[in-house]
């Protein structure tokens, strides 16, 4: 569905992708992990046309993305929840939902997912006339969640969705990627939180320092041993 | 989940207006139409041009507010599309007669409006197509640049045709009167009461005024005014749900220019002369302080700012030098104290900003992005949640 082949991104005068290739299948929940600074935010951005490559090629369903702006990319069916969630902070949980609907013309199915979204985050459905930035980091992460597929992707893709959020939390997040996932949502997760991220992932990419260090099935990469010692915290 | 709830601003701008409000819209509506058919009769022609002068600022005003208020982009050249609606307006007056011979039939203001307004439009996209993907400060700088380039440009005679500081019409350019004039104060005059020229222009410029409410209601509603709030909010999120930066922004500068335009060249044929000095940096300021002072983002408060600031100076100037104060005040006091009019309005400004930064009648939703700790307690709130969340028996149904 999504391939990513040899991309090079430069911040400035900085290489901060040298040469990242990965593949996301339909149906799929692929992950990247990585310490700081290992380019998987920056390869979500690339993906998602925030930045633009020096090389390489990224095709999305045969069609190749280079030079996209981000609001086409949006359009073509690839959808990214930022970092740090970025919801409308002085929108209403609602408003927040139909603005992710923005590009879609189709009222009835947009009442349609409006609803489905509500079942799935009940506790928004609570909170539908709060203002986004009153609520909790946890509550933030679900809008924004939300709203991406208020879009109806075909690609979801989440930048650290776990970020600063309690355990119970990130259990609940993590529920909800299986769950869209099993609905049939393809999905790739960036996460810091390398345990979680393998475990729920179909297939996983190693990145350090701009490269692909190491990729294979989540489970195997969860009990490969470099794994375990780098980013899964064992001696 | 009914179909009203798909507009983001219905809840702002539904329900019935109450009758305290069309009471008073009735008392502006009087004033508005009543009042400078009364200052003409009893000859006080200086109080009827200064309504129309506030009729155009109005339009400039509201015209900004697109740009700054809804857009929130940050634009120190406006005026720069004032003088090309007036310059385009009168050059085309008298220069295509010129061009194609005496058979040509001139156009007139009713044609020209629209031209120029699009000839300010399209100077907008021009500009903004490069500049618009600075952001605050930077962009503020170089509109600011723009609205001299423009002036300068004027006043150095550019391709020969602007007459420089001189101003247009030169010695022997006529530009045509608009169809209806001649009519009104024909027809119109009763007795010792003489519909002027500054009378049909004001009534015109109310109409104009009235359109640029409509039209500037109607985006605000808009899918286009939603795009407009998404980005001021969040630029990066905006692009994410497939809003495009540019052509929003692009779209806020250009409309914004329109109305300008609009102004400028119903300026121009209402005083019937132009040179650059009518266009300063001054006029750019005052016009954000309009939108700024009334409150940015609303539509009633860029109309209530170019009323007090436009108004307000020529007020203090007649007080000063009415016969009222002749006895309190010398000619020379009289004269110094409108001289510090701009002095006193800067110190409001600057109270303002200091004391209710989302303006004298603001937006709703402009007021809760300036004054966030109306937002019932935000922090406290949080706490609560954070708390609930971070209990260590939570369970699921708390989600």
């Amino acid at each position: 569905m999504l391939k990513v082949d040899n991309i090079h991104t430069f911040y400035g005068q900085i290489e901060a992708l040298k040469g990242i290739s990965i593949e996301v299948n339909e149906g799929e929940i692929v992950t990247l992990i990585g310490a700081n600074g290992a380019g998987k935010s920056t390869t979500l951005k690339t993906i998602s046309g925030q930045l633009t490559p020096a090389e390489g090629t990224i095709e999305f369903e045969g069609e190749s993305l280079i030079g996209t702006a981000a609001h086409l990319v949006t359009a073509k069916g690839i959808v990214q929840v930022p970092e740090g969630r970025r919801i409308f902070p002085r929108m209403s949980v609602l408003e927040n939902l139909e603005m992710g609907a923005y590009l879609r013309k189709d009222k009835a199915g947009v009442l349609e997912d409006l609803d489905r979204a509500f079942e799935l985050f009940p506790r928004l459905a609570d909170r539908r006339a709060q203002k986004g930035g009153t609520l909790s980091g946890g509550e933030q992460q679900m809008l924004a969640m939300a709203r991406a597929m208020m879009a109806r992707p075909r690609l979801l893709m989440l930048d650290e969705p776990s970020m600063g959020l309690a355990p119970v939390i990130v259990d609940v997040i993590f529920d909800t990627i299986k769950k869209l996932n099993k609905e049939g949502m393809t999905i790739l997760l960036v996460e810091q939180n390398a345990a979680m991220a393998l475990q729920t992932a179909n297939r996983g990419y190693v990145l350090e320092i701009g490269k692909v260090a190491l990729e294979g099935p989540g489970k195997e990469l969860l009990h490969n041993e470099q794994v375990r010692k780098t980013y899964l915290g064992e001696l | 989940m009914g179909g009203s709830k798909m507009d983001i601003k219905t809840k702002i701008a539904s329900g019935p207006i109450p009758l305290w409000k069309w009471i008073m819209y009735a008392v502006i509506m009087v004033i508005v139409v009543a009042a400078p058919i009364y200052f003409q009769s009893v000859q006080n022609f200086f109080f009827v041009r200064i309504f129309a002068v506030v009729g155009i600022y109005v339009m400039l005003s509201l015209g900004l507010n697109i740009v700054v208020g809804y857009a929130g982009l940050l634009d120190l050249g406006y005026i720069a599309f004032y003088a090309m609606g007036a310059y385009v307006g009168i050059i085309l007056g008298f220069k295509l007669p010129e061009v194609f011979g005496s058979g040509f039939e001139p156009w007139t203001f009713w044609t020209l409006l629209p031209v120029a307004a699009l000839a300010a439009a399209g100077t907008g996209i021009a500009l903004g197509t490069p500049v618009l993907r600075l952001r605050g400060d930077y962009l503020a700088i170089v509109t600011l640049g723009f609205g001299e380039i423009v002036r300068i440009a004027l006043n150095n005679n550019i391709f020969g045709i602007t007459n420089g500081a001189k101003g247009l019409p030169g010695p022997g350019q006529r530009i045509p009167t608009p169809a209806g004039m001649e009519w009104a104060k024909a027809n119109l005059s009763f007795g010792d009461f003489a519909f002027s020229k500054d009378l049909f222009w004001y009534y015109l410029i109310v109409v104009l005024c009235l359109a640029t409410i409509f039209v500037v209601r109607r985006l605000d509603d808009s899918r286009l005014g939603r795009a407009w709030v998404a980005m001021r909010e969040d630029e990066v999120a905006a692009a994410s749900i497939g809003i495009s930066i540019t052509t929003t922004k692009l779209w806020a500068f250009s409309l914004g220019a329109l109305w300008g335009g609009v102004a400028g060249v119903t300026y121009a044929y209402w005083v019937g002369f132009i040179s650059p000095e009518s266009f300063n940096f001054m006029e750019s300021v005052l016009v954000v302080c309009m939108v700024v002072l009334g409150g940015m983002g609303s539509i009633p408060g860029a109309v209530l700012g170019a009323v007090i600031i436009a108004a307000l100076p020529e007020m203090i100037r007649y007080f000063a030098q009415s016969p009222l104060l002749a006895g309190v005040l010398t000619t020379d006091q009289a004269n110094l104290a409108s001289q510090y009019r701009y002095l006193v309005f800067g110190a409001a400004m600057v109270i303002m900003m200091a004391f209710r930064p989302q303006g004298i009648l603001p937006s709703q939703r402009r007021a809760m992005e300036l004054h966030p700790e109306d937002e019932k307690t935000l922090a406290e709130e949080n706490q609560q949640i954070w708390d609930v969340e971070h209990h260590t028996d939570v369970d699921n149904d708390l989600l």
